[in-house]
């Protein structure tokens, strides 16, 4: 494992704890990353400005600012990808970390080869880029190429994940997706990937692109299977 | 055992019921004393308004005898007896040794009274009933004041005939009067009864409603004493029995609460050093090959034993949150072949089980938890019984069935019950198994869950067999 480095990514580890933090670091650094360590949500905070880091692996349990705001706190201001680390099926957890904006989580104890498999997917949602043309929906623009979503004039700030599931949904328009598919397609998930990553994912994704997200057009629900993009 | 309901026994109760025992009871108590009281009264007044009527009759006579008994000569001759006819009123006879004067219908007088009267000097009284009614004899002797002071008899003997006509129905219309209360006092003792009924009968009523509250789990159930009866004070003691279960209940559950926010707490705290052992035994895992032989062995079992201690605190954690009822189930259209097909595959099954299902079979569950459930089953099917292993899978419009077949020695008489139990064990001999102890608990609380049942038996050929039923369409959350 150690000699095969696919992705060597700049992490920023935000976990209260200074054993896991150490041992998450030596281990993830044996996955070919660079770990930075914050001990707080705010001294993790401050890091994200000066490091710059790909991804951040965060801790929702945390003295003082919790996790939940801290991941707000980034998402404010940043799309990088956040992994959390979070108690296994704590519903409460799991929901309110997708909703404060994470991108996917990983369960406590966690192994590092699982967090390195969820980092790396992370990554390549964000540098998988395709076709060349850009498509044109009302006033919705997709640039596969370049990786940009525009409405009107504006870019829109979407996330990797937010992008990917954008661009697998509007790849067949009309075409209904499973949330499985989906999962796989995306998260690279196996057949337990955990739907509310999806729908948590499409959720955000309606609040930046569609005039009215309780009355979406581009990215519709098919209840009982899963998603489709338009018909617009 | 089933508890009758209330419609169940309502047919007998109508027949020995308290409300009918109670107001039969009163009735007769009221009737048969209000008839002994007016009997009794009637009997007495009769009584005493024949003794005065007889006496009055006699001091009558008496008088009369009397005020002519001065103007008499001895011996007496017919004059004199007439004097004293005349002196009396109504039939009369008077009689001297074989002299006789009468008046009116004498007939009646008695040869017994005669014989009381004869040589005697006393006065003597007998009732008869004669053709035209009852009739009062009276018999007296007249007496003479000797030289000597003494009376004696003269010889002289008055017998008089009255009629009692009057007196007799006086009597009888005492006698209605008493029926006519005795009747009357019928209905007011049923109206007394139904409301004495009623007052013991509500208490008792409220009594019950409350126990079958208290039974039916309302540890809230109480009863408002009123007055100061021996109702009453089966209220309070009715109230203080159930105010100690309660204290006693809410005091177990409370330890019991305690003892499962502990055991949650704990398995919090645990796993944050697991997620460092589980990094490090991870990292050592990839060193084992550079390792002298003997510290690979020992860095086996520390890896082994962290994994497992892993297992131990996600299961406990898992219950932990069944208890505190924070387990929710994410339900959504499964494809269920494919779920069991992929837990086998990931947990390198396939070989050992055979998959007897249709080729697609659609429901609503949580994936996750259908994969605890079916991962569990094959788990303990594999342990504890022998090859070959069958998941079955079927449904109905309504129902998804999940068999799971093995073909070892069945499960022991008597431990299905206990089987989803925590921390049971069916072969105590291998009490440190691979199981925390806590997987059938989990599987059960996850079929639970989903509104589903879980049975475990054996097959005619001897073999374990657990059936889960799940509800096919929930509601997609």
């Amino acid at each position: 494992m150690a000699t095969i480095i696919a992705v060597m990514a700049q992490i920023l580890l935000i976990e209260d704890d200074q054993s896991i933090r150490t041992s998450l670091a030596l281990a993830l650094g044996r996955h070919g990353h660079e770990i930075r360590e914050a001990g707080t949500g705010e001294d993790g905070l401050r890091m994200l400005a000066s490091a710059e880091p790909e991804v951040v692996v965060l801790d929702l349990m945390l003295p003082g600012m919790d996790g939940f705001e801290v991941c707000r706190r980034i998402r404010a201001k940043s799309a990088v990808p956040i992994i959390m680390l979070t108690a296994r099926g704590d519903d409460f957890d799991v929901v309110g970390g997708l909703e404060a904006g994470a991108d996917d989580y990983v369960i406590k104890p966690v192994q590092p080869r699982v967090l390195d498999a969820r980092i790396r997917a992370v990554l390549r949602r964000g540098t998988f880029a395709e076709q060349t043309q850009s498509d044109r929906y009302r006033d919705l623009t997709i640039d596969r190429a370049a990786l940009t979503v525009t409405k009107g004039d504006q870019q829109l700030a979407l996330t990797a994940t937010e992008l990917r599931v954008l661009l697998e949904l509007s790849r067949s328009p009309g075409q209904v997706l499973s949330r499985m598919q989906l999962l796989e397609l995306v998260w690279e998930y196996g057949y337990l990937g955990d739907s509310r990553l999806v729908d948590n994912c499409v959720q955000r994704l309606r609040a930046k692109i569609e005039d009215e997200p309780a009355r979406p057009v581009f990215v519709q629900t098919v209840r009982g299977f899963g998603y489709r993009f338009g018909p617009v | 055992m089933r508890l009758r309901s209330p419609r169940d026994v309502r047919a007998p109760r109508a027949l020995r019921g308290l409300r009918p025992r109670l107001i039969a009871a009163c009735v007769a108590v009221a009737v048969l004393a209000a008839a002994t009281a007016s009997w009794a009264s009637a009997a007495s007044a009769s009584n005493s308004l024949l003794r005065s009527t007889q006496q009055r009759i006699a001091d009558t006579a008496a008088r009369g005898i009397t005020d002519t008994a001065p103007a008499l000569v001895y011996p007496p001759d017919t004059g004199d007896l007439r004097k004293i006819r005349d002196a009396l009123d109504g039939p009369v006879v008077v009689t001297y040794e074989s002299l006789r004067v009468q008046a009116g219908e004498t007939a009646a007088i008695t040869e017994q009274l005669r014989t009381a009267v004869h040589g005697g000097d006393h006065l003597a009284l007998q009732r008869v009933d004669s053709a035209t009614g009852m009739k009062l004899l009276v018999g007296m002797p007249v007496l003479i004041t000797g030289v000597d002071g003494q009376q004696r008899p003269s010889g002289i003997e008055v017998y008089l005939v009255r009629d009692l006509g009057e007196v007799v129905r006086q009597v009888n219309a005492l006698t209605r009067n008493a029926i006519w209360t005795s009747a009357l006092a019928l209905p007011v003792a049923v109206l007394l009864a139904l409301l004495a009924a009623r007052g013991v009968l509500r208490p008792v009523r409220e009594l019950r409603g409350a126990a079958r509250k208290l039974a039916a789990g309302d540890l809230d159930a109480r009863l408002r004493p009123s007055g100061a009866d021996e109702l009453a004070e089966l209220a309070t003691t009715f109230n203080d029995t159930a105010a100690s279960l309660q204290s006693s209940i809410s005091e177990l559950a409370r330890m019991e609460a305690d003892s499962r926010r502990f055991v949650a707490d704990v398995s919090h705290e645990l796993r944050t050093p697991l997620t460092t052992l589980t990094s490090v035994a991870e990292m050592l895992e990839e060193d084992l090959e550079r390792m002298p032989s003997d510290a690979r062995a020992s860095i086996e079992l520390a890896i082994a034993e962290t994994r497992r201690l892993a297992s131990l605190v996600e299961d406990l954690m898992e219950i932990a949150r069944f208890d505190a009822g924070a387990a929710q189930p994410h339900l959504e259209r499964v494809d269920v072949p494919g779920v069991v097909r992929e837990c086998l595959r990931s947990r390198s099954w396939t070989g050992q089980v055979r998959l007897d299902s249709p080729e697609e079979l659609a429901a609503v569950l949580d994936r996750r938890r259908l994969d605890v459930i079916v991962a569990n089953l094959v788990g303990n099917a594999l342990r504890h019984g022998d090859p070959p292993v069958v998941v079955r899978l079927s449904a109905d419009e309504q129902e998804l069935h999940l068999e799971v077949i093995d073909n070892g020695p069945g499960l022991p008489e008597g431990i299905a019950a206990q089987l989803f139990d925590r921390f049971y064990k069916a072969d105590s001999s291998r009490g440190r198994s691979a199981g925390s102890g806590l997987g059938m608990a989990i599987t059960a609380e996850n079929v639970w869950l989903h509104g589903g049942t879980i049975e475990a038996g054996n097959t005619d050929s001897a073999g374990a067999r657990f059936a889960v039923t799940l509800p096919r369409w929930s509601e997609e959350t």
